[in-house]
């Protein structure tokens, strides 16, 4: 298929997965910022927020102070942040107007009304109830467009480059969230006591909607090794970064498959996927938290960097 | 000229003409409310399939739908066997003429055509002379837009040789007539038109450069999304099956043209582009030009891939050499032209100067090279003051004008807001000339001026579009077929040389 093509719909799916991303980021901080302050003490969940998407320097340029009045407008509406919900869905739609004749009619249908219906909506006093009205449509649009995807797609390479947009941002995400938080994650840190810890812990889970599993899988109380655990190392969970890998390979593997060669891709691909798999909670701890999704987070976008040159230029 | 209008279906409006009798009971049995309801539907369905159009500097309305009438426009297999042979006439001289101008300029030499309205003609292409292009085929995919003003009176009214658009219309009017009344398709039995992109594909392929492997790769190329026709591209791009490029997908080197792909740089050899000649290559035109690419020209030149419709078409379809239309038939084919052209005064003879700035409220007068209904002036519909403005810009720049009467445009059954009621028509078939033969799908596409007594049907004028049916005519039904109508529509077309 034509390179650009290939590249509208690798983006395509990288900014519909960027904006119920951000959706469920922007309900997890609403949440925490609703409980008592005790609770909440020394963390500022919006500034947080921001961060995870990082984009806090130019949010500290054009807001200053992080409320929830200025991250819902950064964060949902603003034109001038790239990575807004606004903007990712705008981005979406631009792209699968260029690629139409690779989508199916019910993906078109998905990004062309949420754009329209994107296009009415405006941070101007909306209230509690109707921001989780907002975010909660953000998520449906974004399930409906992947539900679509996945029944309606032949699968060939096109299926496959957009199945590659979706699982690097979300390993992107997952990464970053536990980075913000990384903190907290650590085993041997003092605790502060109180509910604290509990909620920082259960913010992260919700952000990436695993506070349910979690409880299916480890049948405990929130611990925070097992967050992380959870999120970077148990294969079930969809969002964790080593599951990511596993369908990153695979389509990689497609492809390579359909095409009769591999590249520089694969490897790296292949690479992570393996450093994953074989991965144990104790020894990322003793390299640091926070420097081991460095790492992670910089592998990821340098295979983001392969795929480009590999296919899509 | 202009009178009371020929009515498709009712005739002088005493009767009702064969061809309609399954229409006129159709519209006698069926309720105003079911009408309304299939109107909606038929909306409905156009919405959901994203067929939209863009019209120029109207912000608000990035993308509309062009106005559908569900009551079809009807022929007959013997109208359109006469049709038919027209269009080929007509498509095949315009091929001769555009391989002589571009070649040895016999016409010119014989002094049927004036040389400076070839060569000083601005969409004439000084790249192109000496080219030989695969068949002698310049004009792979013409629109003629075909009015009729009585029972057996057809005329031309343009060549649209360079980009022409609107079959998707076709396609899709069809397309959604079958889904809301099967009942009456079963009944009509009506010619197909759902072949197109096959016939396409198969034209294109045909004049693939002699360099090109047997199963040459065909690309479909766009400005982009911004384009007012992109969901034609898109559309057209599908069903042919081949890829919808913009510039920026292809390259050149060493005069071979490739587009980027997920497994490399792949060749191309035929390209369906839907840009004008201007913004092709910036090399060998506008500079300017980010749409094009570079060195394609070039290559073009060199034999290595063929481009639709070719480059420097422009020169034949402009409003001035369409006066020249039934000579050229004549001069390269020695045949009568089969479809009439109509009666046309070029403003750059002062004796027709004169009498068209004398007859301004009864005359047409457009500009040689406008398009889409504007910069035109309609007589008849305009008052004083934008008569005497006219006559101001047709006297400072005769040569840019022609005039014709106003032709009274056949009205077909329309379904508007106080019911059914007739409307002007016009018929636009898309010819399709490959190196083996010329086919044409039966029908085209049918415009409609929505407006009460309005003339122009174009879409960014309030213009709407109706199914065309080609159908047995019911007095010959027991005969055998139709003189003329055979099956597949198409014609040998001879290919020999002036």
């Amino acid at each position: 298929m034509l390179s650009r093509h290939a590249d509208n719909l690798f983006w395509l799916a990288r900014y519909v997965e960027r904006a119920e991303n951000t959706a469920r980021l922007l309900e997890a901080a609403a949440r925490l910022s609703a409980m008592p302050v005790s609770h909440a003490e020394g963390s500022n969940e919006w500034e947080m927020a921001v961060a995870a998407t990082g984009t806090l320097d130019s949010f500290q340029e054009a807001y200053g102070e992080a409320n929830a009045r200025t991250v819902v407008e950064h964060l949902a509406f603003s034109t001038f942040n790239p990575s807004s919900i606004r903007s990712c869905m705008e981005v979406a739609r631009t792209n699968a107007r260029s690629v139409r004749t690779a989508l199916t009619m019910d993906m078109w249908e998905t990004i062309n009304s949420g754009w329209l219906e994107m296009r009415k909506r405006s941070a101007a006093r909306m209230n509690r109830q109707e921001l989780s009205d907002f975010l909660g449509w953000v998520k449906e649009a974004s399930l409906r467009f992947d539900g679509s995807a996945h029944r309606t797609m032949l699968r060939n390479d096109a299926y496959y480059f957009l199945c590659l947009g979706s699982y690097i941002e979300r390993a992107d995400f997952t990464a970053r969230i536990l980075n913000v938080k990384a903190d907290v994650l650590t085993p041997d840190r003092p605790s502060v006591g109180g509910g604290f810890d509990y909620y920082q812990w259960s913010w992260i889970l919700r952000s990436v909607s695993a506070l349910t599993s979690y409880h299916w899988v480890y049948r405990e109380n929130l611990k925070p090794h097992l967050v992380a655990d959870l999120l970077i190392l148990r294969d079930e969970m969809p969002r964790s970064l080593v599951a990511c890998y596993q369908n990153i390979t695979r389509n990689l593997d497609s492809l390579a498959r359909d095409y009769g060669r591999q590249g520089p891709a694969q490897r790296k691909a292949r690479a992570t996927f393996g450093r994953l798999q074989g991965a144990q909670m104790d020894e990322v701890f003793k390299t640091g938290l926070s420097d081991y999704l460095d790492t992670f987070i910089a592998d990821n976008a340098n295979l983001g960097f392969a795929i480009a040159e590999q296919y899509l230029e | 000229m202009a009178g009371v209008a020929f009515d498709e279906m009712t005739g002088d409006g005493s009767t009702c003409r064969p061809a309609y009798s399954l229409i006129k009971s159709w519209l006698a049995e069926t309720k105003p409310e079911t009408l309304k309801r299939r109107q909606e539907e038929a909306e409905f369905l156009f919405r959901r399939i994203g067929i939209t159009f863009a019209v120029y500097g109207d912000a608000e309305a990035e993308e509309r739908i062009i106005p559908f009438d569900i009551v079809p426009r009807v022929l007959t297999t013997a109208e359109w066997g006469t049709l038919s042979k027209g269009l080929t006439q007509r498509v095949t001289a315009l091929n001769r003429f555009l391989a002589d101008i571009y070649g040895k300029g016999e016409i010119i030499r014989a002094g049927v055509v004036p040389q400076e309205l070839v060569y000083q003609n601005p969409s004439f292409r000084p790249e192109m002379v000496g080219v030989k292009l695969p068949s002698d085929v310049y004009v792979q995919i013409a629109g003629i837009d075909i009015i009729r003003t009585d029972d057996n009176d057809f005329y031309v009214l343009e060549d649209n040789a360079r980009t022409p658009s609107g079959v998707s219309y076709m396609l899709e009017n069809r397309d959604v007539m079958m889904r809301l009344f099967p009942d009456l398709f079963a009944e009509a039995r009506i010619q197909p038109v759902e072949n197109y992109p096959d016939e396409l594909l198969a034209s294109l392929r045909s004049l693939a450069p002699a360099s090109a492997p047997s199963e040459p790769t065909v690309a479909l190329m766009t400005p982009g999304p911004l384009n007012s026709a992109y969901y034609e591209h898109s559309f057209l791009a599908d069903k042919l099956g081949v890829d919808l490029v913009e510039g920026r997908d292809l390259f050149v080197r060493d005069n071979v043209v490739y587009m980027r792909t997920t497994e490399g740089p792949k060749r191309v050899d035929v390209i369906y582009r839907r840009i004008d000649d201007d913004f092709l290559d910036p090399l060998a035109f506008r500079p300017d030009s980010v749409l094009g690419v570079p060195g394609l020209i070039s290559a073009y030149r060199a034999g290595n891939v063929n481009v639709a419709n070719a480059v420097g078409t422009g020169v034949a379809d402009d409003k001035a050499m369409y006066t020249y239309m039934p000579d050229i038939v004549r001069f390269y084919l020695g045949e009568e032209p089969i479809l009439k052209n109509v009666p046309t005064w070029r403003c750059r003879e002062p004796d027709s100067l004169k009498y068209v700035l004398e007859n301004l409220p009864d005359l047409v007068v457009k500009e040689v090279q406008g398009s889409g209904g504007y910069g035109m002036l309609v007589g008849p519909k305009a008052d004083k003051a934008q008569i005497e403005s006219f006559a101001a810009k047709l006297k400072a720049d005769p040569d840019n004008f022609i005039a014709q009467p106003t032709l009274a445009l056949s009205t077909s059954p329309t379904f508007v807001e106080e019911g059914i009621a007739p409307r002007h028509v016009d018929l636009r078939p898309f010819v399709l000339t490959g190196s083996d033969k010329v086919r044409i799908v039966p029908g085209g596409l049918t415009r409609v001026a929505l407006k009460e007594g309005s003339l122009v049907v174009n879409s960014s004028q309030g213009g709407g579009t109706k199914d065309t049916w080609i159908i047995e005519d019911p007095d010959t039904d027991d005969l055998g077929p139709a003189e003329g109508g055979s099956p597949s529509q198409s014609q040998s077309q001879s290919q020999g040389k002036v």
